[in-house]
């Protein structure tokens, strides 16, 4: 799970790119199937030229993939770059998971706690 | 002790955590007011954490050491941004200098921490962090891959096997 943050140019990429809730929307709106650039363009109060931008930061960021379908542009969700995204948090989750199992394991401790680890003070 | 829940929102970045104790909360709350009691928490077995100076009151703040297996200290701070006694806690967050002076090049979060009397007895506490942007949860994650790793290898099965005997 870790391996992913070794690119960190890709991983900046990434978050860049799902930082704006239009790309956002474009990338939930993919994951459902495949949508052509002009279907898309018809969602947002924006013009073509606007959301095909949109379109060519997603495909840099490895979020979407694009193919042509007769003389249309379809777009397709990465699934596999978002759950690296997913991973990325999960790992941040992870250090205060664990932090809480600490928490739980001293709180199990019995009151009167004999100092056991025993440091001079 | 179970960790009931741990969200991730990419769009919000926020991360939420939960987890529920048997003990009360006035017990739990120690956990955080005693430094002594802080420092066998906050840092993973191979990091342990060593308090410095331990304020709760609002402006007050935190600053903490964690030792690596080589000797290696990296220092961390808090600054207190409210407190109520014995249920909620807030502050900011962030990486020191070797000299413990707040590091303004690393990301700083906010950190809500909530306790509350679960309905039939102890407690649920509740994490949420906020990062400023993006780039600093992208930054944080690579920057938690040490700990991350380590309590992946020896305490994830203790987590897992907690949360599968609860069903």
């Amino acid at each position: 799970m870790v391996v992913a943050i070794r690119d960190e140019q890709r991983a900046d990429r990434l978050f860049q790119a799902l930082a704006d809730a239009t790309r956002r929307d474009i990338v939930r709106r993919s994951l459902q199937g495949g949508h052509s650039v002009s279907a898309l363009a018809r969602c947002y109060p924006m013009s073509l030229t606007a959301v095909q931008k949109h379109v060519a930061v997603l495909e840099r960021a490895g979020l979407v993939t694009k193919e042509r379908n007769g003389r249309e542009q379809v777009v397709r969700a990465d699934v596999g770059t978002l759950r690296t995204a997913h991973e990325l948090l999960d790992q941040l989750g992870t250090v205060w998971s664990d932090r809480m199992d600490r928490f739980g394991e001293l709180l199990a401790e019995p009151d009167d706690d004999e100092t056991e680890q025993g440091a001079p003070t | 002790m179970t960790v009931t829940d741990v969200r991730t929102d990419p769009a919000a970045l926020t991360m939420t955590i939960s987890a529920e104790f048997d003990a009360p909360v006035e017990r739990a709350w120690q956990l955080w007011e005693d430094p002594r009691q802080l420092e066998r928490w906050w840092g993973p077995p191979t990091y342990p954490a060593t308090v410095v100076d331990h304020d709760l009151s609002v402006g007050g703040g935190v600053t903490y050491f964690m030792t690596g297996p080589e000797g290696d200290r990296h220092h961390g701070w808090w600054r207190l941004v409210a407190v109520r006694a014995p249920s909620r806690l807030e502050f900011e967050d962030g990486f020191a200098d070797d000299a413990g002076r707040p590091n303004p090049d690393l990301p700083t979060t906010t950190t809500r921490v909530t306790l509350e009397e679960r309905p039939g007895g102890g407690t649920r506490m509740t994490i949420e962090t906020t990062f400023p942007s993006t780039a600093a949860m992208e930054q944080m994650a690579a920057m938690g891959m040490e700990e991350g790793m380590t309590l992946a290898v020896g305490q994830m099965d203790d987590i897992l096997r907690a949360g599968a005997t609860r069903g």
